[in-house]
C-alpha cells in the first residue's frame, strides 16, 4: 500500500509577523501523525513547538472540507463547516464552537499569513461540529476520521522457551489471518489500521514483532532455528486471543546406534494456521480501475472500481486463510493506479500469479457471463519472446551447475508465460462456469496493456456484464460475491497444483 | 503551267505549316502533362464521386464488430481518402446500427508513414465518453484498425492517438501504445 506524505513540516514564512520567528523554530515531531480514513491513510503536517504539536488551518481546511475566512481587523479567524462556524483569534488558548467556549491546552498562533491550532483543536472545536467522528490517538499518532475499525493490539512474549510463546490480543474482536512467507509470519487483522502495542525487543525464537507493510499487518519475524509456528484463535468478551507457539527446528540428529534416547516428536500439523512452504508463494490480485477512473458503471450505479475491489479483498481473505499463501493487493482502496505499477507489484512481489479482476460492458444488454482473457501477443511480442529465447544466458553459480537467465523488455515479461497463462486462463473459466454464469464467448485473448509487463503466469476476469440488469443486480447479492471469490480460489488451487505438478517432473 | 507550280507551292507551305503547328502542339504536350492536370477543374469529380468502404459497427449480438458497405466520398491520395474514410466511421451509425465509438469523437489528425503505418489521431472524447469494459474497447479499437486497413491497402498497422499524444490505453484494457494490425476475429461473418 501507498502512503502519501504530505511533507514532515509546514512552510514557514519568516518574518512576517514579530512572533514569526519563534515559530520558525518548530521541528517536525519524531512520527507524523497518520490520518485514518475509510479511504485510506496518509501522514498529515504538524509541527512541534515547545512541546506542543501545531497544525496550520489552511491544512485542517483542505482536510475537512472547512472554509476559512481571516478577519484582519479583529486579528480573528472563523472556520465555517456546513454552516456551523468557529471563531478563534490569535494568542487566545480557546475558541467559540457554535456559540460555546472551548478551551486549548496552548494559544492560537498566527505567523505571517498562516494560523496554527494545537492538534486538540480538531478534537475540542472541529468534533463537535463535524459530520463524522473525529477522534486522536495521541500516543498512537493516529487520527481517526469517520467510521474506521482501529483496534487496539497488544502483543506480547510470555515465555522464550523454546517453545517460545507469545499471545497477541485484539480488541475489539477482529478476524485474523495468518500467512507464512519466508523466516516471517504476517498477520492480517480485518481493520483500517491498528493500534499497535508490540513489545519493544524479541525473545527465544521471535527476534521481532513489528508493523507489518500493510496497516493492517503484523510482522512477527523468527530466527534462523526456528520451526514452522502454531497459532490458535479464540475470542471471547468482544476480544480475540491469539497464541503463537514456535518450535524449535532443530531436527533430530542421527540416531547413534548405542542410544534409545527417543528422537523429539514432530510438531503436530494439525493446530496450525499455516501451511508449510512450498514452490508457490505468493499471489498478486489487481483490482481494475479505481479512483478517478470508475470503471464499467451500471444502470442501476454499480461501479466497476468498487466491485472489482471487494472480490479481490474476499479472494486474498480465502487465498490467506485456507492455503496460507501471501497475497499482495496491487490497490488497497479506492485510487488509481497506473497499469504499468500494477504489473510492476507482481514483478517486485515475486508472485506466482497475477489475477486481474475486471468488469465487463456491451452495447447490447442481452450479453451477460464471465470471460477470462489471456495475453495475445503482436508481431513485436513474439519477436520479443523469440529474441528472450535466443539471448538466455547460462551463468555458473555458486557451488556448481548453472543458472539460466533470460533477458526481455520489461514491458513484455509476459511474453515468456504465453503457454502457462493459456492454461490459467482455461482453469479459471472452467471453476467460474461452476459456480457463475458464462458468456459463450469464454476464454478470449486480446493485447491486454495490464498483462504485458507481468513477468508470472497471468490472467484478466471479466466477471460479468454490468450492461445487464439481471447481471448488475446479482452483482450486488452475497450469494454471487462468495460464488466469484470461491471460484477464483478453486482455479488459484488447481493452477497451483499444476505449477508443482510440474516442478516434480 | 506556270499556276500548277503555283498550287504545289501553296499546298507545300500549307503541309509544312500544319506539320510545324501539329510537332509544336505535340512537343507542348509532351513537355507540359502536369500542367494539364492542375488546369482541370478537381472539385466537381470530388462532390459527385464515391467509393464503397467498409465501415464497421456494433453486431446485434452486442459482442462482434458487423462490418457495413457505405459510400464514402472519393478523395485524391491515401491520406485524403483515409480521412474520408474516419470521417464517415467517426459520424452517427446509419438508422439501425450501433456505433462502438463514443459520440462526439472527431478525427484530428491522420498520416501514413513511409513503413505503412497510419496514425489516427482522436479527440479526447474517445476515452472520456468510453462506457468501458473490455470487450467495448475491444470493439472501439478494432473498428478503427479495420476501418483504415481494410479500405485501404497500403495500410499495414493503425496507430492510435489521443489528442494528439501516445496512449497506453483508451479504457484501461487495450494496449494501443504500437500500431495494431488488422483483426478479424471479433468481426461477425456478413
Amino acid at each position: 500500500m501507498l502512503l502519501v506524505l504530505v511533507g514532515g513540516s509546514i512552510a514557514w514564512h519568516p518574518g512576517g509577523h514579530p512572533s514569526s520567528l519563534l515559530y520558525a523554530q518548530g521541528a517536525p515531531p519524531t512520527a507524523p501523525l497518520m490520518l485514518v480514513t475509510r479511504e485510506g491513510r496518509r501522514a498529515i503536517p504538524t509541527t512541534m513547538v515547545s512541546g506542543q504539536e501545531l497544525i496550520a488551518l489552511d491544512d485542517v481546511a483542505s482536510l475537512f472540507q472547512v472554509v476559512l475566512r481571516e478577519d484582519a481587523l479583529a486579528g480573528g479567524i472563523t472556520l465555517t463547516y456546513r454552516g456551523r462556524t468557529i471563531v478563534a483569534s490569535a494568542d487566545q488558548p480557546m475558541a467559540s464552537v457554535n456559540g460555546r467556549v472551548v478551551t486549548l491546552p496552548s494559544p492560537v498562533v498566527r505567523s505571517g499569513r498562516r494560523w496554527l491550532v494545537p492538534v486538540e483543536f480538531l478534537t475540542r472545536a472541529l468534533a463537535p461540529i463535524y459530520d463524522q467522528r473525529i477522534e486522536l490517538r495521541r500516543p498512537q499518532r493516529l487520527l481517526l476520521v469517520g467510521d474506521v475499525r482501529v483496534p487496539r493490539v497488544t502483543a506480547r512474549i510470555d515465555s522464550p522457551g523454546p517453545p517460545t510463546h507469545a499471545t497477541v490480543d485484539i480488541t475489539p474482536a477482529a478476524t485474523v489471518t495468518a500467512a507464512s512467507e519466508g523466516a516471517r509470519v504476517i498477520l492480517r487483522i480485518d481493520a483500517d489500521a491498528l493500534d499497535l502495542s508490540l513489545p519493544a525487543a524479541g525473545g527465544g525464537l521471535i527476534e521481532q514483532m513489528r508493523a507489518g507493510d500493510q496497516p493492517n499487518t503484523i510482522s512477527i519475524v523468527l530466527t534462523g532455528t526456528a520451526g514452522t509456528p502454531r497459532l490458535a484463535q479464540s475470542t471471547a468478551d468482544g476480544a480475540t486471543h491469539l497464541t503463537i507457539d514456535v518450535p524449535s527446528n532443530a531436527l533430530p540428529a542421527a540416531p547413534p546406534a548405542d542410544t534409545t534416547a527417543a528422537p523429539r516428536p514432530p510438531a503436530p500439523p494439525d493446530a496450525s494456521l499455516l501451511t508449510p512452504r512450498t514452490g508457490f508463494q505468493t499471489v498478486v490480485i489487481d483490482p481494475g480501475h479505481g479512483g478517478d477512473d470508475l470503471g464499467a458503471k451500471g444502470a442501476g450505479g454499480l461501479q466497476e472500481k468498487a466491485l472489482t475491489l471487494d472480490i479481490a479483498r474476499r479472494l486474498r481473505g480465502l487465498l490467506e486463510s485456507r492455503m496460507g499463501v501471501r497475497v499482495v493487493l496491487t490497490r488497497e482502496d479506492d485510487r488509481d493506479v497506473p497499469l504499468d505499477a500494477r504489473a510492476a507489484i507482481a514483478n517486485s512481489s515475486k508472485a506466482n500469479l497475477f489475477l486481474s479482476i475486471h468488469v465487463n460492458a456491451s452495447s447490447a444488454s442481452s450479453v451477460a457471463g464471465a470471460e477470462v482473457y489471456h495475453l495475445k501477443l503482436d508481431r513485436e511480442g513474439e519477436d520479443a519472446r523469440r529474441q528472450a529465447e535466443a539471448d538466455a544466458v547460462t551463468l555458473p553459480v555458486l557451488g556448481g551447475g548453472t543458472r539460466r537467465l533470460d533477458v526481455i523488455r520489461w514491458d513484455l515479461a509476459q511474453a515468456r508465460h504465453v503457454t502457462e497463462s493459456q492454461r490459467l486462463a482455461t482453469l479459471i473459466a472452467e471453476e467460474l462456469g461452476k459456480h457463475v454464469p458464462m458468456s459463450p464467448r469464454g476464454v478470449q485473448q486480446a493485447p491486454l496493456r495490464v498483462l504485458e509487463g507481468a513477468d508470472t503466469p497471468a490472467a484478466l476476469i471479466e466477471m460479468l456484464y454490468v450492461s445487464n440488469a439481471a447481471q448488475e443486480k446479482a452483482a450486488g447479492t452475497e450469494e454471487f460475491k462468495a460464488a466469484l471469490a470461491q471460484s477464483l480460489y478453486d482455479a488459484v488451487a488447481r493452477f497451483r497444483g499444476f505449477t508443482e505438478d510440474q516442478a516434480v517432473r | 503551267m506556270r499556276s500548277k507550280r503555283t498550287t504545289q507551292i501553296v499546298v507545300l507551305l500549307v503541309t509544312l505549316g500544319v506539320l510545324a503547328w501539329g510537332v509544336t502542339v505535340g512537343l507542348e504536350r509532351l513537355a507540359a502533362p502536369e500542367a494539364q492536370t492542375i488546369t482541370a477543374p478537381p472539385a466537381p469529380v470530388q462532390s459527385t464521386a464515391h467509393i464503397t468502404a467498409t465501415l464497421f459497427y456494433a453486431a446485434a449480438n452486442g459482442t462482434t464488430l458487423l462490418p457495413l458497405r457505405r459510400e464514402v466520398p472519393l478523395a485524391g491520395g491515401v491520406v485524403a481518402q483515409g480521412r474520408q474514410i474516419l470521417t464517415a466511421q467517426l459520424a452517427a451509425a446509419p438508422d439501425g446500427q450501433r456505433s462502438v465509438i463514443p459520440a462526439g469523437t472527431q478525427l484530428r489528425a491522420f498520416y501514413v508513414t513511409e513503413r505503412g503505418d497510419a496514425f489516427v489521431d482522436l479527440s479526447p472524447e474517445v476515452t472520456t465518453g468510453h462506457p468501458g469494459g473490455t470487450l467495448n474497447e475491444l470493439l472501439t479499437v478494432y473498428a478503427l484498425v479495420n476501418a483504415v486497413t481494410a479500405n485501404l491497402p497500403a495500410v499495414q498497422r493503425v496507430q492510435l492517438l489521443v489528442d494528439g499524444k501516445e496512449v497506453d490505453t483508451i479504457a484501461g484494457h487495450v494496449d494501443i501504445r504500437r500500431p495494431l494490425a488488422r483483426d478479424t476475429t471479433l468481426v461477425a461473418e456478413p
